[in-house]
């Protein structure tokens, strides 16, 4: 019993200490460690001070938002701004719910659009070797690489002969053919095994099948990407050059108008503010993995 | 058409010369011959994009081209376009003052915007990307927030107001730095530097986006051998592993961050006003807008856009070519 106790006692090693830091990678310093976090930190707090701004001046009443000095959080936060969006609005000749209820109609048809038109050209010109597509497809880089304001004349003057002036398919009909959109999508199908799309077709599909039933839900996570670059295009959009009916504006063009209202309405301005950029922020946070997936089949190869 | 191939060969040398233009039709007719069959038996292939084809020369190529041939005429939607030439460069050019500042303007923002808020995206994402998984996810939605947060800039008219109760006057008069509230975005020295620091704070967009999706996907073992092989510190690894990675995705957000670069406007335009004191703040688009829809001079502004496009064409052109040389 003894000798054995003895024998354990010199066997016995140092007990484990777990490290107070774990060191991800064995080539990092830990002071450089500290010292990003630190950076980021502040950068971090530069960049979303604006946002949370905008979001405390909405919850704001009227006498906390003209106080001086300002605070940053509201200190008795209500949601009168949001509901005299609609009161207030709601008097008007156009009402706050019209112009939401437009850039809803707008956002949706045109991203649904350009959801199922994009995808059906990327479909083709990742999987099949066609005459043409290649060239197609690199007029479609070059198109990325000028500002849509470009077009902007050429443009007004082709919708005024389609007829389409003063209708929301002036903003919407252009907004399926964005070539970012393709481009996207085209490299993330390019990712997908060929050997699928043949098996189906030995299974006895056609193309179409083969679109819907297979490719599609294969590529789910680039939907959401094409998703939010069209809504982040669409749901911003001032439309002013083309629409000129009050009734069939958009919520960022009723944003400018009530900040012009001056001063009295700066806490509603705010609250549409939030209304604007909350949209596209929420799509982002809750598909970010998906759209981050997509992304990395982003780049521009030679 | 296996046949003549087999002809061509047989055939004398000294018949060779006579027919090579002979030659040459056949090989192109047979070429477009089976060009023809191939389009013939992808069929499916032009039904499924065509609508994308239609739309997409209707609204894109198309009006580049419209855009070049009405440079050339004077256009005011009334009367028909009259052919004037070289007239509305020219004037553009020489005569027009308030479209040289507009350029030089242009110039600026893009030259200090677009090189640093390309190298922004980079560096964040780099940064971003030591991070542990939950605390990147956090950061990538706070950092890309901003550009996505649509007209949320104007939020920057408040920081910005003119008088005393302005937030950045009042700080720095508190602060005994200035006596007098500075009128930010009325006063031509303070518009442009304004407009910069907004376009920057929303500089982080889909490049930045491209970058951390790129980073997360280089291969952990190249760092891993990287490490074996002796690699120091991330300054290493970033020089000798990372970037020569990103390649694709470095072009990629080259293409978005020029994009955006010249085309300014919504920032200036919305925080400075329209026209801006003194045409301070007037870009291209601006001056774009200025002749295309308030003044109706359709010509005129269509030989804005082509010089628009042009620079960044060219631009496009001469950064892809630096970015080819990265890594070799």
């Amino acid at each position: 019993m003894m000798k054995k106790n003895k024998k354990a006692k010199v066997v016995e090693e140092k007990p484990y200490v777990k490290p107070l830091i774990r060191r991800r990678k064995p080539n990092r310093s830990i002071a450089g460690d500290v010292a990003l976090y630190i950076f980021l930190a502040l950068v971090a707090v530069v960049m979303v001070f604006p946002l949370v701004y905008a979001v405390s001046s909405a919850l704001k009443p009227l006498d906390e938002l003209f106080m001086f000095p300002p605070r940053i959080f509201a200190r008795r936060p209500t949601m009168n701004n949001f509901s005299d969006l609609f009161v207030t609005m709601g008097k008007s000749w156009v009402t706050f719910s019209r112009y939401l209820f437009n850039t809803v109609f707008i956002t949706a048809v045109g991203t649904a659009g350009h959801l199922i038109i994009a995808s059906m050209a990327a479909f083709v010109l990742a999987k099949y070797d066609f005459p043409g597509g290649q060239t197609f497809f690199k007029l479609v880089t070059v198109a990325m690489m000028f500002t849509g304001y470009v077009t902007q004349i050429p443009n007004y003057m082709i919708i005024n002969k389609l007829g389409w002036i003063d209708t929301y398919w002036a903003i919407i009909i252009p907004a399926f053919a964005s070539p970012m959109g393709l481009f996207l999508m085209k490299q993330f199908m390019e990712g997908l095994p060929t050997a699928l799309i043949e098996a189906a077709k030995i299974d006895g599909a056609n193309e179409w099948l083969v679109f819907r039933k297979v490719v599609m839900p294969n590529v789910k996570p680039a939907w959401m990407t094409l998703i939010i670059f069209s809504v982040q295009g669409l749901w911003n959009n001032r439309a002013s050059t083309f629409i000129y009916s009050e009734e069939k504006k958009t919520l960022v063009f009723a944003l400018q108008q009530i900040q012009a209202g001056g001063i009295a309405r700066t806490g509603q301005g705010a609250a549409v503010l939030v209304v604007v950029m909350i949209v596209p922020i929420l799509i982002f946070v809750f598909s970010e993995s998906q759209i981050l997936e997509t992304m990395a089949s982003s780049g521009i190869k030679e | 058409m296996a046949q003549t191939g087999i002809k061509l060969t047989n055939e004398p040398a000294a018949a060779k010369k006579e027919t090579y233009f002979q030659k040459y039709i056949i090989l192109r007719k047979h070429n477009v011959k089976v060009a023809w069959r191939k389009m013939k038996m992808s069929k499916n292939c032009y039904i499924f994009l065509a609508p994308f084809a239609i739309l997409f020369t209707l609204f894109f190529v198309f009006p580049v081209v419209a855009s070049i041939y009405f440079s050339f005429t004077y256009y005011n939607i009334l009367e028909p376009p009259r052919f004037i030439g070289l007239n509305n460069y020219v004037s553009l050019l020489l005569e027009d003052d308030i479209f040289l500042i507009g350029i030089k303007n242009t110039l600026i923002i893009a030259l200090v915007t677009g090189p640093l808020g390309y190298i922004m995206s980079f560096v964040f994402a780099w940064l971003i990307n030591e991070l542990p998984r939950w605390v990147r996810s956090v950061a990538v939605v706070v950092f890309y927030a901003p550009s996505i947060a649509g007209n949320c800039f104007v939020i920057f008219s408040v920081f910005f107001r003119g008088d005393a109760y302005g937030y950045v006057n009042a700080f720095l008069m508190n602060l005994g730095i200035i006596d007098n509230p500075i009128l930010w975005f009325t006063n031509p020295q303070y518009m442009l530097p304004i407009c910069m620091v907004v376009i920057l704070w929303m500089s982080l967009g889909t490049g930045f986006l491209s970058f951390v999706a790129g980073l997360q996907g280089v291969d952990e073992s190249q760092f891993e051998a990287g490490c074996i092989d002796g690699i120091r510190n991330r300054w290493q690894e970033l020089w000798f592993i990372t970037l020569p990675n990103m390649k694709p995705m470095l072009m990629f957000s080259a293409v978005m961050s020029i994009t955006q670069a010249f085309g300014v406007c919504d920032v200036t335009m919305q925080l400075c006003g329209y026209p801006s004191t003194d045409y301070a703040a007037r870009t291209i688009v601006t001056h774009l807008f200025d002749y295309g829809f308030s003044r109706f001079e359709m010509g005129y502004a269509c030989a804005i856009a082509t010089i628009l496009f042009l620079m960044m064409i060219l631009c496009n052109k001469a950064i892809q070519s630096l970015l080819r040389r990265v890594g070799t």
